[in-house]
């Protein structure tokens, strides 16, 4: 469950000032498969990185399931991104010199989960993501989907409740784009809540709740009530 | 994130950036290398000085005629004298001081020794029986003034000037000259070597009364005293500087040096040089240091959007933080460690090139060589590791 409230996030270039987010009012229950649409600079990474506590607004309040963030200290926050949101970017964001299954045991290994218990998890994400071939290989030697499926394979190995996806695939092309989506809505159909920010009309259709941004401000929020 | 985690992580990292880890683990090393080399040669220099100069004696006291510390001290000096010199007499008192063991009078001077037609310049020490145990010399053969034998022209030969006068006869019992004089070869040096700038191969030793006549003085140069044991040197130098005194009508006009504080002003000094070089070397530690900033403050810059995924994934800026610093210390302990060796290695080379030089560094030094080492590491670490953990998520992720 997200509840955000008056939220404004504004940045300052020179004495310019980009109002990134402006008094957005959002609720977002458990299990909902969400999608975010709208021009570019519209705010809807700042939308998202506020969700993903990556980023702090500048006023307004913030509850992640029944919890409220923003009293939260750095430590804490980072351990509610570390146990409950999953976060995939468009641009992948794998750390280049480790392994596909190094690169998916990195949130395990941040929160101190035993070695042998690390193990038998990768190894079920590889399997879930159908990366076992890989599972040595570095990035470099991934094709672009075989990178997306290792990050949504790493932002699901802790089992958290909501996955962020950033344009999860504007580096993708069509056919493979759809098959990392349709990944997610599998990850949303187990009960996981589904955000994704996205460019592509009909991707963004298939959620069944879209969101439309302009300004900083969500312009329209509308449900498929037929799915 | 657990303890050994961060420190494995931190490994793969060092290991995943070959060069650029072999470069800052060379640097390391050779400071700490350096530190074990100059050190080992430091104080195997000390070692060395300290061991010839104990090796002339044991319990050593020196007794030379006039006062050594201020010139101004001796009144007579005033009125144009001279101060009075040691004499036999003197030696003598001394010779009844309870704590001496043995003294020994001494004469030093240069003459010509010609015997079985050849001729050469040597030195010759007048004395008498005690100089060679006092001086730890060694005869190889024959006897020096032995009982009975006191007052007679003998002469004993460096163990090099009895190889050059008789190569081929038996030196003992050959007649000698020194200038005009006539002695009787009554005994030989063991070859010994130099020490001290000294080399007793190539003296000879007479009788301290045919030393005098030969020299024409009744003066001593020096009279050497050996104590009883190591706790009455002092008291023995208190000793004769009043038995001195008295005899020189309340004059203090000589002055008596002890091995051990000669000794334990040569230690001072090179193990003050010792750390002197010790400093120095640690200087290329520093240099290391600041090259591992460097290169961390870099691997910042290049990581910034792994570290920024790292905490979009849940890393607090104390992981990132320890990560750099794990990195740090595995490097210097790398440097500190192979240095280490390297300087083990290098200290041994010199003992094989040098084998009189006791070559060993003291343990002091390779411990704060490795210190140092670990020490600059962490501490050039930590403007990186707090730049890495400081920095915006977002920002870093999208290297704005
Ligand atoms: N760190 C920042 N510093 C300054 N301005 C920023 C910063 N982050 C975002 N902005 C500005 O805030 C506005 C919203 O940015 P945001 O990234 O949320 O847009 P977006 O909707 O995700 O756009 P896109 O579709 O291009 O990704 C933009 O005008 C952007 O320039
Ligand atoms: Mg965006």
């Amino acid at each position: 469950m997200i509840r955000l409230t008056a939220i404004t996030r504004t940045f300052h270039m020179g004495d310019q000032a980009v109002h990134a987010l402006n008094d957005i009012n959002l609720y977002i229950g458990s299990g909902e498969y969400v999608s975010i649409m709208g021009p570019s600079g519209s705010g809807k990474s700042t939308l998202l990185n506020i969700i993903g506590l990556l980023d702090r607004p500048d006023s307004g309040s913030y509850e992640l399931d029944n919890r409220m963030i923003i009293d939260l200290s750095e430590t804490e926050q980072a351990q509610v991104r570390r146990e409950k949101i999953g976060f995939v970017f468009q641009s992948f964001h794998l750390v280049p010199r480790l392994t596909a299954a190094e690169n998916i045991e990195l949130p395990l290994i941040l929160s101190g989960i035993p070695q042998k218990q690390r193990q038998s998890r990768v190894e079920e994400a590889l399997q879930a993501f159908e990366l076992m071939q890989r599972a040595n290989h570095r990035p470099a030697e991934l094709s672009g989907g075989q990178r997306q499926r290792v990050a949504i394979a790493r932002a699901t190995v802790m089992q958290p409740s909501v996955i962020l996806a950033d344009e999860p695939t504007g580096n993708l092309d069509h056919q493979i784009g759809s098959e990392v989506m349709a990944l997610l809505e599998d990850l949303h159909h187990r009960g996981t809540t589904l955000i994704v920010v996205t460019h592509d009309r009909e991707l963004g259709a298939r959620a069944h709740r879209q969101i439309g941004m302009r300004d900083g401000k969500i312009l329209t929020d509308q449900s498929n009530d037929a799915v | 994130m657990t303890l050994s985690d961060t420190l494995q992580t931190s490994f793969k990292t060092v290991l995943s950036y070959r060069i650029r880890s072999l470069l800052i683990v060379l640097a390391m090393a050779l400071g700490v290398a350096a530190v074990v080399v100059l050190t080992a040669l430091g104080d195997g220099a000390r070692n060395y000085i300290i061991n010839q100069f104990s090796s002339i004696g044991t319990n050593l006291l020196v007794v030379l005629p006039g006062r050594a510390e201020t010139a101004g001290s001796f009144p007579g000096a005033i009125l144009g004298q001279t101060p009075r010199d040691l004499t036999l007499a003197d030696a003598q008192l001394i010779g009844r001081i309870p704590q001496v063991k043995r003294y020994a009078p001494l004469n030093v001077g240069a003459a010509e020794l010609s015997a079985a037609n050849r001729l050469r310049e040597v030195t010759v020490l007048g004395s008498n029986t005690n100089l060679i145990p006092i001086r730890h010399m060694q005869l190889a053969q024959g006897n020096f003034l032995a009982q009975g034998s006191e007052n007679s022209a003998q002469i004993v030969l460096g163990a090099k000037i009895a190889q050059e006068f008789f190569p081929r006869s038996q030196a003992i019992g050959q007649r000698i000259r020194l200038n005009d004089s006539r002695f009787l070869v009554s005994g030989v040096l063991a070859a010994q070597g130099e020490s001290m700038g000294f080399n007793t191969d190539e003296i000879v030793i007479i009788p301290i009364h045919h030393a005098q006549s030969l020299f024409n003085t009744t003066s001593l140069f020096r009279i050497l005293i050996e104590a009883k044991n190591h706790s009455e040197i002092e008291s023995v130098k208190h000793a004769v500087l009043s038995v001195l005194k008295q005899s020189h009508d309340g004059e203090e006009d000589i002055t008596v040096i002890t091995q051990d504080a000669v000794l334990a002003t040569f230690d001072r000094i090179l193990h003050t040089m010792t750390l002197a070089v010790a400093g120095i070397a640690a200087i290329s530690l520093i240099v290391a240091g600041i090259l591992i900033m460097n290169v961390m403050l870099i691997a910042v810059t290049q990581r910034t959007t792994e570290i920024g995924l790292l905490k979009a994934i849940g890393a607090t800026s104390a992981n990132i933080r320890y990560l750099f610093f794990a990195e740090a210390i595995w490097l210097s302990a790398a440097g500190a460690i192979l240095g280490f060796f390297l300087g083990q290695f290098g200290s041994w080379m010199i003992r094989i090139a040098y084998p009189l030089l006791p070559a060993w560094s003291p343990i002091w030094a390779s411990t704060a060589g490795i210190a140092v080492a670990l020490a600059t590491g962490i501490l050039a670490s930590l403007f990186p590791a707090s730049r890495a953990a400081r920095l915006d998520p977002v920002n870093a992720l999208s290297k704005r």
